[in-house]
């Protein structure tokens, strides 16, 4: 066994966990919204650029391309008209709405496209590889991670360096003082929103081209991302890529050791980080 | 003509009624000073002059426009800034970001902006950098009041911004109001420090339990006037000092 190719692929599958989680994390830093259709929201994307690259036979990056702007439409009109409404002091309303969310969307896809499994093809980028020394990694694995670590430059460029992020996070410290300043947080949380749904669709571009997923596929996502999240820390962008890539490495680990064990040891990492850092392994100083 | 006037403007919290037919007129230019005991009503007053609360709309005329139904981003937008009690600085900014944070909803060039901000209190430029929970209470109000300014606003609304502050902090604090008056803004100071209150301001108003009980010029009121105002008593029992 190559202990260096394992944790190289460990490292790249945690990317691909980061993306499931980014935007989870950058809603649960915002407005403190534990979103459970997260993972369904994923699979929708994914059944979204299906559709433009059978439909319309786009290449799967335009495709994601054409999809960002719409899913980031329902991230907004999704916060904005149904979610808002469900925040608040008490922590219930949201669970329980976007847990029947999470509902509606398995269902409605069940309904459009059946129970198969189904994979988006990316042609001839699927089998390539690069030569890295001593290991190989595949050009879509290492695309998925780069792109992680792009997302989150790129978030964090957004919320620490321009007007927007700072509004992001006085609403996130404190909406009634962020309206004296002239900020609307029922916008602003929609616009997290529909950001956060862009973020759906890079993570959506890759579930569906490197692995089957169907109307079902979304809990399962949702569970990574909780736990690349709280591995990470709540709130903190790159500990959510720390926490995805110990995910990764624990899952091929834990496979290289016995096939049998891959999931399970991602989520025995999960419940020891859990067990010494109740708070994640980056948790933000402020909460 | 009156800047800003509440006619007749009433506020509760569910049950409890906070505010009973408040009429109070604020001149262009002018600086008002309320004062009260705890519980009289000035927070409760600012608060829905700021459009935290939401009023009838009739009960609050802005340059004769009823504002009273507006929430706090309109109110801001047409020149209504406020330093609400407590300072409420937003943790996870830095200090100049908390000003930057304070143009968001009224982006109008003026008198104010980070330069002159910092010109009025110069120890947040030598503290810009530094996250607004490492300042001190003074510091803290500071950047409160600063942050009111980067908007331009036409009227200022101070909530207790002497309190819990040492006396020599709430002298270098009141040493910018010249500044911010020169500008042309008015400004209405809620606070429980009635000397500095008369000090700085043209007029007074005086609330107990939800209602005005005196208004008059600050030179023209006495201190025994004002301490039944305040207190709803008879000033011969005791005598309260004012200076």
């Amino acid at each position: 066994m190559n202990w260096l190719d394992t944790i190289l692929q460990g490292i790249l599958l945690g990317g691909l966990y980061a993306l499931f989680a980014a935007g989870l994390s950058l809603v649960f830093g915002i407005m403190r919204l534990v979103n459970l259709a997260h993972g369904d929201l994923i699979v929708l994307a994914a059944f979204l650029i299906l559709v433009l690259v059978t439909g319309l036979g786009l290449n799967p990056f335009l495709a994601a391309l054409v999809a960002a702007p719409l899913m980031f439409a329902i991230g907004w009109g999704l916060q904005y008209f149904l979610l808002n409404r469900t925040l608040g002091k008490d922590i219930l309303p949201p669970l329980l709405v976007t847990f029947g969310l999470s509902i509606v969307i398995q269902n409605g896809l069940l309904e459009g496209f059946s129970a198969d499994s189904r994979r988006v093809f990316a042609g001839s980028l699927e089998s390539a590889s690069v030569n890295l020394g001593p290991v190989t990694a595949g050009v879509m694995p290492l695309m998925t991670f780069l792109s992680a670590v792009a997302v989150i430059i790129a978030l964090n460029q957004m919320i620490y360096r321009t007007s927007v992020g700072r509004a992001f996070r006085a609403t996130s410290d404190d909406p009634v003082t962020a309206g004296l300043m002239g900020i609307r947080p029922q916008r602003i949380f929609a616009l997290a929103a529909g950001l956060a749904m862009v973020v759906v669709t890079i993570a959506a571009l890759y579930l569906g081209t490197r692995a089957n997923f169907d109307p079902t596929s979304g809990p399962a996502r949702l569970i990574y991302a909780f736990e690349a999240v709280i591995i990470g820390g709540l709130g903190s962008l790159w500990g959510t890529l720390a926490g995805g890539i110990i995910l990764g490495v624990a899952q091929t680990v834990g496979a290289a050791i016995n096939p049998e064990w891959q999931i399970l040891s991602g989520h025995l990492a999960f419940l020891v980080v859990l067990l010494f850092k109740p708070r994640g392994l980056f948790p933000r100083a402020v909460d | 003509m009156a800047l800003l006037e509440t006619r007749g403007l009433t506020a509760s919290y569910g049950d409890f009624q906070a505010l009973f037919g408040i009429d109070v007129t604020v001149g262009v230019g002018e600086t008002i000073a309320i004062i009260g005991a705890n519980g009289a009503g000035k927070t409760t007053l600012m608060r829905s002059i700021a459009g935290v609360l939401a009023n009838q709309a009739a009960s609050i005329l802005y340059r004769n426009e009823p504002v009273g139904a507006l929430p706090a981003p309109d109110v801001l937008a047409r020149g209504i800034a406020m330093v609400p009690e407590g300072r409420k600085l937003f943790p996870s900014l830095t200090v100049e970001e908390n000003l930057l944070v304070g143009r968001y909803g009224r982006k109008i060039e003026g008198p104010w902006n980070l330069e002159s901000v910092y010109a009025l209190f110069p120890i947040l430029k030598e503290r810009r950098n530094n996250p607004s929970t490492a300042l001190s209470g003074g510091q803290q109000q500071m950047v409160a009041i600063g942050r009111a300014l980067m908007s331009n606003p036409e009227l200022l609304l101070c909530d207790e911004i002497s309190l819990g502050l040492a006396p020599v902090v709430v002298r270098d604090i009141y040493a910018a109001f010249p500044r911010i008056r020169e500008t042309g803004a008015s400004i209405i100071i809620v606070e429980q420090d009635i000397a500095q209150a008369l000090k700085v301001a043209d007029r007074v108003y005086c609330m107990m339990e939800g209602r005005v009980t005196l208004s008059g010029r600050s030179a023209d009121l006495t201190r025994d006037a004002i301490h039944k105002a305040y207190f709803g008593a008879d000033p011969g029992a005791e005598h309260h000092e004012l200076a």
